[in-house]
């Protein structure tokens, strides 16, 4: 019994080092995604190249404008003249904001009344354009307060020293520069190993099926199991192996932080490591080419990226939605992935998705290993 | 010594969905005897080795193999069978040496049986000193040897061949058909499935397949002999077409078949057809320029019984 997996399992790494790409599949991705997370993907919005129009010519909107500049999360790129420059630079350009003060701005501050800021976004990036819009929020208000503090303060010194205010003091706990890479590299570990894993093992069954060897392999006396077994081993070691790759590069290079139990990771990363060959299995039985397999794993991979929470957060899908993705294991991975780099939690907080995750597998390997004998007839 | 009987498949059938690939077939084949399959593609050749494998599951009947059950004892059976598919299934990133350990690794060959057997399988392959060559190298010849060593290295009691010179060079073949029967004289008992008549000569007992069914068995002197009821005439005409459509419809002619450039016609009486055929195709514009008796090939059997020719895929549709 050992001895047949043992074969088998030999075969599977000949193969692999005698595949000139597979080192490259196997190393380049990996690296490549995590530098592309690591540094494209970002929910920050910084230096986003604004255009204004002042008619006011004050010195209260030029103390406005020096503000947006001021922050770091504008550039002024463009100084308009009139109205109609603003539709042409919205449109043609890819500057995607625009304020404008109107004239009178300065004379209705100086009343005490109501002033106007109007702001104009290019709304085809509606999550930059509502970050941003947040941005200009908080420096028109901040730019208010500070002009009626100062105003009361040469009328009535003693009131202005006595008016109540409130300052919010922002404390993101476990993430407190909100810095986009600690959240996004410890999910690439998860996106990587389910799109290497699946695909690996899908292929490397569909492979034998097509050229033929599948069959010849299943006249000799071994049992489904050893099959199996000797087929999923080789790349639960590959994809254990890419893990602890993104793990030490994301840790290295990105300084994200690991607080939490080690162990507790490993635990998970094993069980999510069945998980995506129980899958790969599941999809070999499916396909009889690969091109069948490439096919389905996109169909299987795609959903599971997109409501896995890895980018857009699960609590803002309809409930429907909400329901299916208890259904996809990178969610699960993703919540033990964060909870231990960032968190730090352990078993205690984490045993619902572990528990998650075994259940998925066991369903999944099941319905695989039935289907897996049966696709053999 | 009597010698037993290695392979037996009684009444079976293979259906896929409304489609019957086999139907109701039944053989014995005696230990050390060598038993072909003959049919054109898709006549279900294949879907019978499969079975006798256990790599299928009968819809019906039962099979034998080796003394064990296939349904009952499969790991039993699979012990004891070597199978050889016509893709010779061998993994050509592997070199050759790979290939004979990995499987010999599956069929828990191990120990000083391990290097003899290999040993012999580079010898009788003719890849001695060549080990370490990858298998995606090796022309068809070699890569069919080096398959059928993989598939004897256990020594099996049964040996199935399906298709097993399908693109390979005539002296292969001829070198392949002398290890089969090497081992037949070993008494290992052979299933071969092919559609090329000349193989099927190599037999000791045929079976002939048409559309799933077994139409005729027998050594192929008898199935030869008995398939044909009449005597069999060479005629070589021009118009071909026209000298068909005359004398399919003369009396006294049981059959008419184009054979290449000529055409192998059955008739009742051989004496007298050999002087009126002639007459009769001369006298209706058709040039006629030979007319003599032969001995019936394999390929006049199977047309006799089946009306169509077993070695292209177009007659199979």
């Amino acid at each position: 019994m050992l001895g047949r997996i043992w074969r088998i399992i030999v075969k599977e790494f000949i193969q692999l080092r005698r595949d000139k790409y597979a080192r490259f599949r196997l190393l380049a991705p990996p690296i490549i995604q995590m530098l592309i997370y690591g540094y494209a993907a970002t929910f920050e919005v910084l230096h986003v190249p604004i255009a204004v129009l002042d008619l006011d010519h004050s010195q209260e909107s030029r103390d406005l404008l020096s503000r947006f500049t001021f922050t770091g999360r504008f550039n002024v790129t463009e100084i308009l003249r009139e109205d109609p420059d603003i539709p042409n630079t919205i449109g043609r350009s890819s500057i995607p904001m625009a304020i404008k003060i109107e004239p009178g701005f300065s004379e209705l501050l100086r009343k005490g009344q109501t002033a106007h800021l109007q702001v104009i976004l290019d709304g085809t990036n509606s999550n930059t354009a509502l970050i941003a819009l947040g941005y200009v929020t908080q420096i028109a208000t901040t730019f208010g307060q500070d002009y009626a503090r100062e105003r009361l303060g040469s009328l009535m010194p003693a009131m202005a020293a006595t008016m109540p205010q409130i300052e919010i003091e922002q404390r993101p706990w476990y993430n407190p520069d909100l810095n986009s890479q600690w959240f996004f590299v410890p999910g690439v570990i998860g996106s990587i190993t389910i799109v290497l894993v699946v695909n690996l093992t899908a292929f490397a069954i569909v492979r034998e099926r097509e050229i033929g060897t599948l069959e010849q392999v299943m006249v000799t006396p071994i049992r489904p199991v050893e099959l199996i077994l000797g087929k999923t081993v080789p790349f639960f070691l590959v994809g254990l192996a890419d893990v602890i790759l993104v793990f030490v590069v994301g840790s290295l290079w990105f300084r994200v932080p690991f607080r939490g139990n080690p162990l507790v990771l490993a635990l998970g990363t094993v069980l999510f490591l069945f998980n995506t060959l129980s899958v790969g299995l599941l999809i070999s039985t499916l396909c009889s080419t690969q091109q069948q397999a490439f096919a389905s794993a996109f169909f299987f991979l795609n959903p599971a990226f997109i409501l896995s929470g890895f980018a857009f957060p699960i609590s803002s899908m309809p409930r429907a939605m909400q329901w299916i993705t208890s259904l996809d294991p990178l969610r699960y991975f993703l919540v033990i992935l964060r909870g231990t780099f960032l968190k730090g939690v352990g078993l205690d907080i984490l045993w619902p998705q572990m528990a998650a995750l075994a259940c998925l597998t066991t369903v999944l390997l099941t319905i695989g290993v039935l289907r897996f004998r049966k696709s053999l007839d | 010594m009597p010698k037993g009987t290695s392979i037996v498949a009684q009444e079976l059938v293979k259906r896929f969905g409304g489609f019957t690939a086999v139907n109701r077939v039944s053989f014995r084949i005696s230990t050390g005897e060598i038993f072909g399959l003959l049919g054109p593609n898709g006549s279900g050749k294949s879907t019978i080795i499969r079975m006798l494998c256990g790599l299928l599951t009968p819809t019906s009947g039962r099979a034998s193999v080796a003394g064990f059950n296939v349904a009952e004892q499969p790991e039993q059976v699979r012990q004891h069978i070597g199978y050889m598919s016509q893709k010779f299934s061998l993994y050509n990133d592997l070199r050759v040496i790979e290939n004979l350990k990995f499987y010999a690794g599956l069929y828990g060959v191990k120990g000083k049986l391990l290097t003899e057997r290999i040993a012999w399988a580079l010898q009788m392959a003719g890849l001695t000193g060549s080990e370490t060559l990858l298998t995606g190298e090796l022309a068809g010849g070699w890569k069919q040897r080096l398959a059928l060593g993989c598939a004897v290295l256990h020594r099996p009691q049964v040996l199935f061949l399906d298709e097993p010179t399908a693109g390979v060079d005539p002296l292969s073949r001829r070198r392949f058909w002398e290890l089969i029967h090497q081992m037949a004289a070993e008494d290992v008992t052979i299933l071969v499935t092919t559609h090329y008549m000349d193989e099927a000569e190599y037999c000791n007992r045929l079976a002939l397949i048409d559309a799933g069914r077994i139409v005729a068995t027998g050594s192929p002197s008898e199935i030869k002999c008995t398939s044909i009821k009449g005597d069999l005439l060479l005629v070589e005409c021009a118009p071909l077409g026209r000298g068909l459509e005359l004398l399919k419809s003369r009396p006294g002619v049981l059959d008419v078949a184009v054979f290449g450039a000529a055409l192998h016609v059955v008739v009742s009486a051989a004496q007298q057809a050999r002087v009126e055929l002639p007459a009769a195709l001369a006298s209706a514009g058709v040039i006629v320029t030979a007319v003599e008796p032969i001995a019936p090939s394999l390929e006049d059997a199977f047309v006799a019984m089946t009306g169509r020719r077993p070695d292209t895929s177009e007659a199979a549709q």
